[in-house]
């Protein structure tokens, strides 16, 4: 514990925003199981006191898939207790993180292999057996 | 970057993958402020876009807009929007200095003529050119010469924006914004003091990625950073609805987090993005500090009254004329961007009178 921690400062914020964004995540949900598209929130877009953040991830909790992605720094990507719905959090390569959403889909695309680097792979395997 | 590859080639050639680019993508248009939903779009302009020249000019100014995009918290994002353009002249981060230095200025601006992107910091002094020079040129003629064959010009910062500090009472150097001079391109205001990293870099990502001039406010600001004022997008707001106001800044209310208005907090004045978009890695901003917003990306803002006194007794009381002019509309485009510089001038003026 810091000196810091010892100041005894409370606060007892909050912005009203918590419930609606969970509401619009169960929405979004509903629309997903409904055959619809996914949906994107980035978490940057509305405003959050301190420690709003922590509550939403701490209701959403944690499902049965974690992955990290290591390109450009690594990405964390976590499916909440609820199957269909994703945290995503960008880091840049000194870890400091430069984006999150919650990702309301079946597979977040970021885990999907891509075709061109699936195709980069091909050139690259076939160079490996030429050798 | 070389000069014929486009992102997308340099991005690969570097060994990034398209999981890598997506990222990219998704954290740029999050820097942008754009949906999610056009992370695709994005995806597809910057994977072709061509690599811009920047030539960077710094006047009266205190170097605090570079080293807020030098110290910026995202490396890896801004990094490769800095490669991803071509910072032909920057005196602060350059290691040439003198007439070599200029005349390889003059030679970025001979090469991409109507092209190039001028981002300026600091305000001009016009009252004597030679307070300010570099390399014997006054900042009057540099920003002239720059200029006249540049595409736009970002005034990055409150001073190169709206005469800033050196233009507070009694100016005197004679400070003015570079939109009291140059009266001929788009300039896009970003303001603040400094203004937030990622805002600089974000108006450079625009650029890189739809080659347009962003969305501006009646101030000349981009609106999708400066649409909203913080006071709308503060986490306190239900505090000030209630009336529950810290007096000072350790009484029971400052250690609730209530409101900070008495405090003197200009957020129901100020537009900008530290609510949300947040500094120091995302990790807070003034408010969320337990200090009142001063307003510091808007006109004159030393000079309206304490930082510590309450709105209410400061000299922001015309302001109705400003937000007039905001909501007259926002405009796109280069005839707009002239447009919207001149009711910056008169919002400027009413706000004066
Ligand atoms: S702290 Fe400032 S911006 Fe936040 S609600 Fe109070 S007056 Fe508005």
């Amino acid at each position: 514990m810091s000196s810091l921690d010892t100041i005894p400062v409370t606060t007892e914020v909050a912005t009203g925003n918590v419930e609606p964004l969970l509401h619009e995540i169960r929405h979004a949900l509903k629309r997903l199981a409904g055959g619809e598209q996914g949906t994107t929130i980035d978490l940057k877009s509305l405003p959050l006191a301190p420690g709003e953040e922590e509550r939403i991830e701490a209701t959403l909790g944690t499902g049965e898939v974690r992955a990290e992605v290591d390109a450009l720094g690594p990405t964390l990507i976590r499916e909440t207790s609820y199957p269909g719905v994703w945290l995503i959090t960008h880091k840049n390569a000194d870890n400091a993180v430069v984006a999150r959403f919650i990702e309301v889909t079946y597979i977040p695309e970021l885990l999907r292999s891509q075709p061109e680097d699936i195709d980069a792979g091909i050139d690259r395997l076939e160079s490996e057996l030429r050798t | 970057m070389r000069k014929d590859q486009n992102l997308g080639e340099y991005l690969r050639s570097q060994g990034v993958s398209r999981r890598g680019f997506l990222k990219f993508c998704s954290a740029t248009a999050s820097l942008m402020a754009l949906p999610p939903s056009a992370v695709a779009q994005v995806a597809e302009a910057l994977a072709a876009a061509r690599r811009p020249s920047v030539i960077w000019l710094s006047f009266q100014e205190c170097t605090g807009c570079t080293e807020s995009l030098t110290r910026s918290h995202s490396p890896t994002v801004e990094s490769l929007i800095f490669d991803a353009i071509s910072l032909d002249y920057h005196h602060t981060l350059q290691a040439a200095a003198g007439h070599g230095a200029e005349a390889a200025r003059e030679a970025a601006q001979e090469e991409n003529k109507g092209e190039y992107i001028l981002v300026v910091d600091g305000s001009i002094p016009v009252d004597n050119p030679a307070y300010s020079t570099i390399a014997g040129i006054s900042n009057l003629d540099m920003l002239k010469d720059s200029a006249k064959d540049c595409f736009a010009i970002v005034s990055v910062g409150t001073c190169a924006a709206f005469g800033g500090l050196p233009g507070a009472a009694p100016n005197p150097t004679g400070a003015v914004a570079v939109s009291d001079i140059i009266t001929d391109k788009p300039i896009i205001n970003v303001s603040g003091c400094p203004p937030i990293p990622v805002v600089i870099t974000g108006v450079l990502a625009h650029f890189l990625t739809f080659g347009t001039i962003p969305e501006l406010d009646a101030l000349g600001r981009p609106t999708a950073f400066f649409g909203q004022n913080i006071h709308d997008r503060c986490y306190r707001r239900p505090f000030y609805e209630r009336g529950e106001f810290a007096e000072t800044f350790d009484d029971e209310g400052a250690r609730k987090g209530w409101c900070l208005y008495k405090l003197g907090c200009k957020g129901p004045i100020t537009y900008n993005a530290c609510a949300t978009v947040k500094w120091n890695q995302g990790m807070g901003f003034p408010i969320q500090a337990g200090h009142g917003c001063i307003a510091c990306s808007e006109p004159r803002f030393w000079d309206k009254g304490g930082f510590y006194d309450a709105l209410s007794t400061g000299d922001w009381g015309t302001r109705e004329a400003l937000l007039g002019a905001a909501g007259a509309g926002a405009a796109l485009g280069v005839a707009s961007a002239i447009r919207a510089r001149s009711r910056k001038k008169k919002a400027m003026a009413e706000e004066e009178a």
